[in-house]
């Protein structure tokens, strides 16, 4: 015996010893997890999670979060003698004078953003394969969830340096509470101990963004993974993949080494950026003052395109009966990305109350076999991008030389039409996609090499797929439309209302489908013409 | 569809295809070139290390190179960052590299079963529940079930009360600014009082209220207070009687808070006469009292009227007639 091994022996024999978990760490250890290059990005999250947390905590040994007026005595020269905050104070603090101390705040950052477009991409992988599926709807929630705070927990922590474009920015955020009916300003009062910005958001703001929002996060994130474990992953459809069962590699060792490293190239990335690629350089923006602006203030992208939303709505507010109702305000600041994330939320309910499917599901879908799904999918994503497009108007206006009015009334009148228009072309797309993989599995695949037959006529030689692709193609289950019952047994007309005929309506456009060949008609082909 | 499609067949599953070996699997020159590839990467990524705590101890962290692209770039920051950088990068190279050549890569299958229990336990869970829940009276006793939601959901107002003293109560402080009669107009910075004379046709100032001796100005004060001075032709107006009163001599006061978000409404086009707010794009015209032309703000920006006192300095004629900054429930126009 090796003397590797016969370490790894007494390991497993001390644990054991101590827990009596032998049966049950063997089988984990051992657990098979399905490859695919888009199974990484939610890995991707974790991981910049984690760096967020190590990046984080050495930020706090020199951050002061406290709205205490200090003189600026530091080694950043422009900004000497001048009147701030101590947290703005402290972060100058730690990007000029503490050696390392802004490589940690890019990585912060840069793991911050990294953190929300993985999230971002996560999502969309586990919407388009149809991922969030019963038995997953739990998962899709908590995945919900976190997105929602993390758009928070983004927001609260660029506003902690409090310099000047951080300060506007929650200026804005103080704006959309006191515009809410009724108890608008008292929160707003409540939540800034005064009127704005007075000296006790920052340090409140503070214990939420490195305390209870993270934990709140690792809780989640435990759950989450939790569950991912005890349901096992789902796996695309290909020869030898059921819905009974999972192929990949086991846990340990391949597992292990493959997403330890992955760690640890992710890590490498987020400090190469660091290193390279400046981020939010607060010294050039100064101390918060309410009197003044910097233009072309942006937020980071997973908040602009809430900027770009509130950017284009229409100037309408009520005024009756001594109150004012800032449509304006509430419309796009709460109403629409309440609508957007609840939405979101329900989509798996609201799916299988389309289809009436309720049965489990463990292999993906290709996005192109479910068209109405994937088209919802674009069609929000397509919605997102005008408005962050909006969001970005100035920047955009001063690099393309164009009118800040003409980006406006595009998408203003894009964010109408072209959500729409993406869901139809998205879903012809899709239609045309499987029209493709019907041909490709009845006639083979067009190889573009051209033969002259004896009797003079060309003809493109096809070649046939191996029988691994045309399951592959062809595998997936179509479903029917549901059917209203035009009477019930006791010869009641339409039972189920306009609701039935509603649902009947949704679960004809979502089960649209080219149908998908089978041998059947491979055969008869081959039995007809050759 | 034809009537055959009630017996069509679907393509069969060819099953799992046959494992291929990799190379490394086969030729032990390939594996052991492998390992030393491994071996190569763990060894940079210690080398990055060492850069990385020597540019931490011995690169003063003031001295700056060009770069291409870059520009002039931090030598301190940048090494310690790049050293960090490829320490992580290769140590992650490396173990996806060792896991790809050498560790095994055969598929594995394993069952999956649907989570749904057999039937017979199903309904003896079922049973179970309803057993129980039975047992403990909640059907039946619902003074019980009634009294311990009330107690439950009123519970969770306590805490709720207790943050009450986060802040005090708005009462009327969204209403009132330091501007009062007579406030003479200070420079920001500075503290100057101004006159007409200091501002010519087409300049902009920011003001802010005269501080009483001994007061102090905090930036909530400025968050209500800061006003825009702009001074134009007296004849490029076109304001009603009353607002033209308000004017001294063609310049004209806006409360520089804008009263849509609250941001400063600071960019001003000279040539339009357009104040424009950065944050949302909300403009307004200057010579129209400023009425919104463009954006998401719904209300001119208030203006404050303005005279000059015995001494020729601006002040304020009356208080703002109006709230300044965002809308708020109680905003009565």
């Amino acid at each position: 015996m090796k003397k590797s091994e016969r370490i790894a022996g007494n390991v497993a024999g001390y644990l054991d010893d101590r827990t009596g978990a032998a049966k049950w760490l063997r089988k984990n250890l051992t657990k098979v997890f399905p490859d695919h290059w888009s199974f990484m990005l939610g890995e991707i999250v974790l991981y910049s999670f984690i760096i967020l947390l190590l990046s984080g905590t050495f930020l706090t040994f020199w951050f002061d979060p406290s709205q205490r007026d200090v003189i600026y005595q530091g080694s950043y020269e422009p900004l000497k003698n001048i009147e701030m905050s101590a947290s703005y104070a402290s972060t100058l603090h730690i990007s000029f004078d503490v050696r390392g101390g802004l490589l940690m705040r890019q990585i912060h950052h840069w793991a911050a953003l990294i953190f929300m477009a993985g999230m971002i991409a996560h999502l969309m992988r586990v919407f388009f394969t149809g991922a969030f599926r019963k038995p997953r709807e739990a998962n899709w929630l908590i995945g919900v969830g976190l997105v929602t705070l993390g758009i928070v927990e983004g927001f609260l922590g660029y506003s902690l340096p409090d310099d000047l474009l951080s300060g506007t920015g929650i200026r804005i955020a103080e704006a959309i509470i006191q515009a809410l009916p009724v108890v608008g300003s008292y929160l707003a009062f409540f939540a800034f101990g005064g009127a704005f910005p007075g000296h006790v958001f920052i340090p409140r703001i503070f214990t939420v963004h490195v305390l209870l929002l993270p934990g709140i996060f690792l809780a989640l994130i435990t759950i989450h993974l939790m569950l991912v474990w005890y349901q096992k992953h789902t796996q695309y459809p290909g020869p030898g993949r059921t819905e009974k069962n999972v192929v990949g590699y086991p846990l340990m060792p391949i597992y292990m080494a493959k997403a330890g490293g992955f760690f640890f190239i992710v890590f490498g990335v987020t400090a190469l950026l660091g290193a390279v690629a400046s981020i939010n350089p607060i010294w050039l923006y100064g101390p918060y003052n309410p009197g003044q602006i910097s233009a072309g203030s942006q937020p980071d992208f997973y908040m602009g395109w809430l900027d770009g939303l509130v950017r284009m709505a229409p100037p309408i507010e009520t005024h009756a009966f001594g109150h004012t109702i800032s449509w304006n305000i509430l419309i796009p600041g709460l109403i629409i990305p309440g609508i957007l994330f609840t939405g979101m939320a329900l989509y798996p309910f609201i799916e299988s109350w389309m289809t009436g499917d309720k049965r489990e599901h463990h292999l993906l879908d290709r996005p192109r076999n479910n068209p109405n799904r994937t088209a919802l999918g674009a069609m929000s994503l397509a919605f997102i991008l005008v408005v962050l497009i909006n969001g970005g108007n100035d920047i955009i206006a001063t690099h393309f030389a164009l009118t800040i009015n003409q980006i406006m009334w595009f998408t203003r009148i894009g964010v109408l039409v072209i959500p729409p228009l993406t869901f139809v072309i998205t879903k012809r797309i899709c239609l045309s996609l499987q029209r493709a993989d019907r041909e490709k599995v009845l006639h083979g695949r067009e190889t573009g090499r051209l033969v002259m037959l004896p009797h003079g006529e060309f003809i493109e030689v096809h070649e046939e797929l191996t029988p691994a692709e045309k399951f592959t193609l062809t595998q997936h289950e179509q479903l029917a439309a549901l059917e209203v019952p035009a009477s019930d047994s006791n010869g009641v007309l339409n039972p189920q209302g306009l609701k039935g005929k509603l649902r009947a309506r949704f679960s004809q456009a979502h089960v649209e489908q080219v149908p998908a060949p089978t041998e059947s008609e491979a055969k008869a082909l081959e039995g007809g013409h050759h | 569809m034809s009537n055959e499609s009630h017996e069509i067949a679907k393509f069969q599953d060819p099953g799992l295809p046959e494992h291929q070996h990799r190379k490394t699997d086969v030729d032990p020159k390939a594996a052991d070139r492998a390992e030393r590839q491994v071996a190569i990467l763990f060894v940079l990524s210690a080398i990055a290390t060492v850069l990385a705590i020597y540019s931490y101890i011995f690169i003063p962290d003031d001295r700056f190179f060009f770069l291409p692209v870059m520009g002039d770039t931090n030598a301190h920051q940048l090494l310690l960052g790049l050293g960090m950088a490829f320490a992580l990068l290769f140590i992650g190279l490396g173990l996806v590299h060792w896991a790809k050549m050498l560790m095994p890569d055969t598929e594995v299958i394993a069952e999956r079963h649907e989570f749904r229990s057999p039937d017979e336990d199903r309904t003896d869970f079922v049973a179970t529940v309803k057993q129980q829940a039975g047992a403990a009276g909640l059907g039946r006793r619902s003074l019980i079930k009634r009294t311990l939601g009330l107690a439950l959901g009123i519970s969770a107002l306590t805490p709720l009360v207790m943050l009450r003293d986060l802040g005090p109560l708005p009462k009327k402080d969204l209403e009132k600014t330091s501007w009062k009669t007579g406030t003479r107009l200070v420079t920001d910075p500075g503290d100057r009082p101004i006159r007409p004379e200091d501002l010519e046709v087409g300049a902009v100032a920011q003001v802010l209220p005269e501080l009483a001796e001994g007061q102090e100005r905090t930036l909530a004060d400025i968050g209500k207070d800061a006003v825009l001075l702009i001074r134009l032709r007296p004849t490029e107006f076109q304001l009603d009687a009353e607002r033209l009163s308000w004017t001294h001599d063609g310049i004209i006061a806006f409360s520089k808070i804008c009263s849509h978000m609250g941001c400063a409404v600071a960019l001003y086009e000279q040539q339009t006469k357009h104040l424009l707010c950065p944050c949302h794009q909300s403009t307004f015209d200057v010579t129209r009292a400023a009425k919104v032309i463009f954006g998401p703000a719904a209300r001119p920006l208030p203006q404050l009227a303005i005279t000059v006192d015995s001494d020729g300095y601006l002040v304020a004629q009356q208080p703002f007639t109006e709230s300044v900054g965002p809308s708020y429930w109680e905003r009565s126009s």
